[in-house]
């Protein structure tokens, strides 16, 4: 017997067999069985056959991509992996993608490709490169013989007649496709062309897989020169469509989108400079009319009336000023003389000069009264001219 | 200037067109631009003119040769 281990630890090694890569990419087909849309977003729901059933769940960030809504008794094929909830020691189907029953081998690796690349950010728009306005030389990787090659070539020569091109011939179709146009991407990165078209006519979806392979795909997002993928299918889009900076739907409209009309431009380029010359023009016409208003004010006109007209104010001001003299001045000097004479004759100075004398005692109060003093005080006594000391030697009240 | 790239000059262009609309530089300035907005424009203009198509084929080798294109 062996030494028992415990449920967490079973379950834990359960988990990590089933985490081998043949459970961690499976595509299965059955019939969908109570299907739940969970208010979280989730959908849960089994998978079945006339023997079997699975629990599956299907997250909200995955069932959003959807372009239906599953029901009970859909025949579909769930592609994803297989897990273990712990809790319940249940194993499930994690699911990634429903498609369609009865799709091909081709087209699940394409939409499982499709779904994990998207995820990994190769599709997002902020990845995608701006082309140049008029390409210095424009790349165009394709197979040497196919229409593709003539009609690009015939729309790039009709829109910019200057136009440079070097061809990097690549197989389009077949096994080896794909490392051929991995190739020829590689060989133009080391190339002065500044836009490279990528693209052949249209097929079917197997003639077409080449533009589906994973390592073309990151080669085109790592390409560090714009890449335009013309595949020459309106419809259907191809793994490099997703992930080439701006998409085509033929290989002549990837040449129209790649270079101008020349014609355009040059009339562009026109109806620039003409914009340019006629703000000049009016800027220049503004400033003359500036000048103009500033030449024509009074004080350059005329300068002599301005001169004038000073000369009048200041014998103004003189005229007035000699008013306030005589009117102003002159009186006032009667009036003070007068108002002196008045105050002079109020003066106690006056009252002295005619015999009388200011007794004050030593605080400096005016005596009045005999009585207010004692013998032998001093008192001060203010005369016309001058003032006396006496010491009191006798009073008569 | 030959170092220049088109969509450089043409940018460059767009924007003396801008600012001399708008009148913000003094009128010395304003000439000046003008005066490198005419080159500018004269060398967008060089580069759209050049008339020579050149189509090339990259080889196996890496060696580079003009490609023959017969149109129909």
């Amino acid at each position: 017997m062996v030494h028992p281990i415990s449920v967490s630890e079973l379950t834990k090694q359960i988990k990590s067999a089933l985490s081998s890569p043949e459970f961690q990419s499976v595509a299965v087909e059955g019939e969908i069985s109570n299907f739940v849309h969970h208010r979280s977003g989730h959908m849960y729901f089994s998978l079945k056959d006339p023997q079997s059933r699975i629990k599956a769940v299907m997250f909200r960030g995955r069932n959003q991509r959807l372009n239906f809504v599953p029901k009970n008794g859909d025949t579909l094929v769930a592609v994803g992996s297989i897990g273990v909830y712990e809790p319940n020691g249940e194993y499930q189907l994690y699911v990634d993608l429903l498609l369609p029953k009865g799709v091909g081998a081709l087209h699940l690796a394409y939409e499982q490709l499709k779904e994990k690349l998207e995820l990994e950010g190769l599709f997002d728009p902020p990845r995608k490169r701006a082309l140049p306005a008029l390409p210095h030389r424009v790349g165009v990787i394709t197979s040497p013989s196919g229409a593709a090659l003539r009609d690009i070539l015939h729309v790039l020569t009709r829109r910019h007649p200057g136009v440079r091109v070097l061809v990097f011939p690549s197989l389009v179709q077949g096994e080896e496709a794909p490392d051929s146009l991995i190739d020829a991407l590689t060989k133009a990165q080391h190339t002065d062309v500044d836009v490279i078209i990528m693209g052949r006519g249209g097929g079917s979806f197997e003639e077409l897989s080449a533009f589906n392979d994973e390592r073309l795909a990151r080669a085109i997002a790592q390409s560090s020169i714009p890449v335009v993928s013309a595949c020459g299918h309106e419809t259907d889009f191809t793994i490099a469509d997703f992930v080439a900076d701006l998409r085509a739907p033929t290989p002549s409209a990837a040449a129209e989108l790649v270079v101008p009309m020349q014609e355009e431009l040059i009339s562009g380029i026109a109806s620039l400079q003409a914009r340019m010359a006629r703000s000049l023009e009016r800027r220049i016409q503004a400033e003359r009319r500036y000048i103009n208003q500033l030449s024509q004010s009074p004080v350059l006109q005329r300068p002599e009336h301005h001169l004038r007209q000073r000369r009048q104010r200041l014998d103004e001001l003189w005229t007035g000023l000699s008013r306030y003299l005589r009117h102003g001045v002159i009186p006032k000097r009667a009036q003070l003389k007068n108002a002196v004479g008045k105050l002079e004759a109020l003066s106690p100075l006056g009252t002295l000069a005619r015999g009388y004398a200011i007794c004050q005692n030593a605080e400096g109060e005016i005596v009045l009264q005999a009585e207010k003093v004692a013998t032998g005080d001093v008192v001060h006594v203010t005369l016309h001219k001058g003032s006396l000391s006496c010491i009191v030697e006798g009073r008569h009240t | 200037m030959n170092e220049l790239k088109f969509e450089e000059a043409l940018a460059r262009l767009e924007e003396i067109v801008r600012s001399l609309e708008q009148g913000e530089a003094a009128l010395d300035e304003a000439l000046f631009l003008f005066e490198e907005g005419v080159k500018l424009a004269r060398f967008c203009n060089t580069k759209l003119d050049e008339a020579e198509a050149k189509i090339e084929i990259m080889l196996e080798d890496g060696k580079i040769e003009t490609l023959e294109v017969n149109e129909k």
